[in-house]
């Protein structure tokens, strides 16, 4: 065992960080611009030298990189600073799915402006009726002529006022079981019919939307895969969800909290000399060492060319509990200050917005209990559950009164 | 990147695992276990034979040496299979000791023997209830005898020779003797886990010889205690992994409701969770396998990480094993009690969870990821 790169993911990595010791934007050529005017300003940088979405084959806009290279990249650019994240949905989940059911024609036109940055995508896949039982939702899609009309309303989608295209899933069919009767397409965002209604979560931000759609049309054309094969589609999107969203730790981390716990005190002495918070810190450095180490199994399986194994799909189940278990903690240790957000230095003040942020990572791209049917089923081998609503129709499946 | 084992380490790991099938069923575990015997002689034998005592001795020693990764992944195995036999002992303790500290004539003596399994050897710590500490130690040296009481001392009954932890008047107040066990007064100490044996040592002016220098018995101690904890922590992922197996196939077995319980999301989460205890652990022990085999100053901070996770891990594999059995996972029949026995005794048998999780910070503290945060 060893850390090292091999003599190509080194010089690689090298030709990398130079290009980004050379061009990663300074606060100066950022000033003024906001979120999404910096996100744009790096993309298009990144893009113009062949920097964007390494991953995929040139003739989209990428670099046709090898996994490891793509790895290897994020590393390097891990460690500036740079603006990012309203492309996450677009680049990570629409993008794939373009890539194996859309037309070559779609491919070269949408593609290569996801890569620049030119246009920001978002998904259109949960409903007030349809969150972990996905194949529930209700939005219908009939035909008309060459185009579809949609009605109905999509939820919690992330950045849908500022997204230019969508991925959506629809019922197309509801007398047959419900998931053979979906089908799945791509839309512009300013069609009309279209009403973005931002919803104010707990942490104070309103990060995603409600959607409604009243006689929406999209054209046939923009249907990817068959009608009624809508959920085998939305499978290549959910597969590469999980990827996309990875397990942040929202800045709360071992290293910090440790930090917060030399400086507070229990019975005038530094807490980190108290047993009980030495305990709880060694358990949350064993899960993030657990989870790093974990990565570097699965770096090395694509280091040699191999698929990674199941493993990684812990890193969201873990990692936002224990954001959410070490915020509460670092409060904790402020004592009767635990609960002020906003008056001290960051490394104080932090920990409610963190605490209150957390649930929604929790949820957010599968719940927990979604990421342990899954660990169960699919890597343990563990049977489905019983599903009444199995191979009867759509139509005739019972609902509760809070859907 | 290269964070797997090597494929003749696979290989190895492969053969291990069939040869443990057909010659460490359950009924062994449960032979000793239930008989007078102290451990498996036979097995004993048959692993001495295919030169798995001698791993990482080096050859002009008697040994093959080979690196602690192939080490490791015996450890695992031998943990899968809750094998009844003294290997921890003479292995990761008596031999890492002489191997670490040990004079050339010390080595010559001691190395070929436990490489044959011909001597057993053994690490005579524990004084009773409480973590110990320099200042807790009352055995005693005075020239070249000891003086005290040890126990539990794992092997104790069977061992041929013992690292004995002294208290020391000068230095960091303890030294290591080493003492054969020819006259030395023993008794059986029974624990919860009777496949593996215990005994209480009685040194009383017993002739023994310094391992090392005087008055560095206690930082010795403490290196030793970070190696054999990373090979106890593959242990525990092994046992681990084999409780998660065994809850899962009785799991897809056993019908409740007209269906297996394996079905239900009680279950299927519970299971679940012992993976990701399970993967986040063996992930730890990689890492401390690599700190060990490098020898370098990850090694206290990775060998805590490695002994916290794995400890946590097979206690939890452990008892839901049980839980999933439902009533029959009690029962003295079900061999289920052998992983939470052998998970409890492994939890304590070199320092509690609480003890490791204290060395992990306090490793934390003296590595450089400290002064970089």
């Amino acid at each position: 065992m060893d850390f090292n790169d091999t003599p190509a993911e080194a010089t690689f990595r090298q030709e990398a960080r130079e290009w980004l010791e050379a061009n990663v934007p300074s606060a100066d050529d950022l000033q003024g611009l906001d979120e999404i005017g910096r996100a744009k300003l790096w993309q298009k940088k990144k893009y113009d030298a062949g920097w964007a979405c390494i991953r995929w084959p040139t003739e989209y806009g990428g670099r046709g990189a090898t996994a490891i290279e793509n790895v290897v990249w994020g590393q390097e650019e891990g460690k500036f600073n740079v603006p990012g994240g309203v492309f996450a949905i677009g680049q990570g989940m629409a993008a794939p799915t373009l890539m194996s059911w859309a037309t070559e024609e779609q491919k070269r036109e949408h593609l290569p402006k996801l890569a620049s940055g030119e246009h920001i995508w978002c998904q259109l896949f949960s409903e007030p009726a349809g969150g972990s039982d996905l194949a529930a939702l209700r939005t219908k899609a009939e035909k008309d002529g060459d185009e579809w009309v949609i009605n109905g309303q999509k939820i919690w989608t992330s950045g849908a006022h500022y997204s230019d295209f969508g991925i959506i899933v629809v019922r197309t069919d509801p007398e047959v079981p419900k998931h053979r009767g979906l089908t799945y397409f791509f839309l512009d965002m300013k069609s009309p019919g279209i009403e973005v209604k931002p919803i104010k979560q707990i942490s104070g931000g309103a990060n995603f939307n409600e959607v409604y759609f009243t006689d929406v049309r999209i054209p046939d054309a923009q249907r990817l895969g068959a009608v009624g094969q809508g959920w085998q589609v939305s499978l290549t999107t959910l597969m590469n969800e999980r990827a996309a969203i990875g397990g942040g730790s929202g800045g709360v981390g071992f290293s910090r909290v440790y930090r917060l716990a030399q400086r507070v005190t229990i019975d005038d002495k530094p807490a980190i000399e108290d047993a009980s918070v030495r305990a709880k810190l060694a358990d949350w450095y064993c899960q993030e060492t657990g989870l790093r180490y974990t990565g570097y199994r699965s770096l090395t399986a694509l280091s040699r060319g191999e698929t990674p194994g199941p493993e990684n799909s812990i890193g969201k189940l873990v990692g936002a509990s224990k954001l959410q278990d070490m915020a509460s903690f670092a409060m904790d240790l402020c004592e009767l200050s635990g609960a002020v957000q906003g008056e001290f230095a960051e490394e104080y003040g932090m920990y409610p917005g963190a605490y209150m942020g957390a649930p929604g990572g929790r949820i957010a791209g599968g719940s927990d209990e979604i990421m342990l049917n899954i660990l169960a089923e699919r890597v343990l081998g563990m049977p489905q559950d019983i599903r009444p609503d199995k191979g009867i129709p759509f139509s005739q499946i019972p609902t509760g009164a809070n859907n | 990147m290269n964070f797997e084992f090597s494929d003749e380490q696979n290989q190895l790991r492969d053969q291990a695992q069939s040869f443990l099938n057909d010659n460490c069923p359950p009924s062994k575990v449960r032979a000793i276990l239930e008989g007078d015997e102290p451990y498996d002689k036979q097995l004993w034998q048959s692993i001495a034979e295919l030169g798995w005592l001698s791993t990482v001795i080096p050859e002009n020693h008697g040994g093959l040496g080979l690196s602690y990764y192939e080490l490791v992944v015996i450890a695992e195995e031998l943990g899968r299979v809750l094998a009844p036999i003294p290997f921890s002992s003479s292995v990761y303790l008596a031999s890492e000791a002489i191997l670490q500290f040990g004079s050339d004539a010390q080595k010559q003596k001691w190395l070929p023997r436990f490489a044959t399994g011909e001597a057993i050897g053994t690490f005579a710590f524990g004084e009773g209830a409480g973590r110990p500490s320099p200042a807790s130690l009352t055995t005693s040296a005075s020239g070249d005898t000891i003086t005290g009481t040890k126990y539990p001392v794992p092997d104790g009954d069977i061992a041929d020779v013992a690292i004995v932890v002294t208290s020391c008047d000068s230095g960091d107040g303890a030294s290591l003797y080493l003492a054969d066990l020819g006259e030395v007064q023993r008794d059986g100490v029974s624990t919860l886990d009777p496949s593996r044996s215990h005994a209480r040592l009685t040194f009383d002016s017993t002739q023994a010889e310094l391992l090392g220098s005087a008055g560095n018995g206690w930082g010795m101690t403490n290196q030793l205690l970070d190696r054999a904890a990373v090979l106890f922590a593959w242990e525990q992922v092994g046992g681990s992994q084999a409780a998660l197996e065994q809850a899962k196939a009785y799991a897809m077995e056993r019908y409740a409701f007209g269906r297996p319980i394996a079905g239900f999301q009680a279950i299927k989460h519970k299971l679940a969770n012992v993976y990701v205890k399970n993967t986040l652990a063996r992930s730890n022990c990689y890492y401390g396998a690599w700190a060990l085999d490098e020898n370098n100053a990850e090694l206290a901070l990775a060998a805590a990480t490695a002994r916290v996770s794995a400890t946590q891990s097979f206690y939890f594999a452990s008892k839901e094993n049980i839980q999933t059995h439902g009533g029959m996972g009690f029962t003295w029949e079900f061999d289920c009690q052998f992983f939470y026995r052998r998970a409890k005794l492994l939890s304590v048998n070199i320092g509690s969870e609480s003890w490791w999780q204290d060395r992990l910070i306090t490793a934390y503290e003296q590595s450089n990821q400290a002064d970089a945060a």
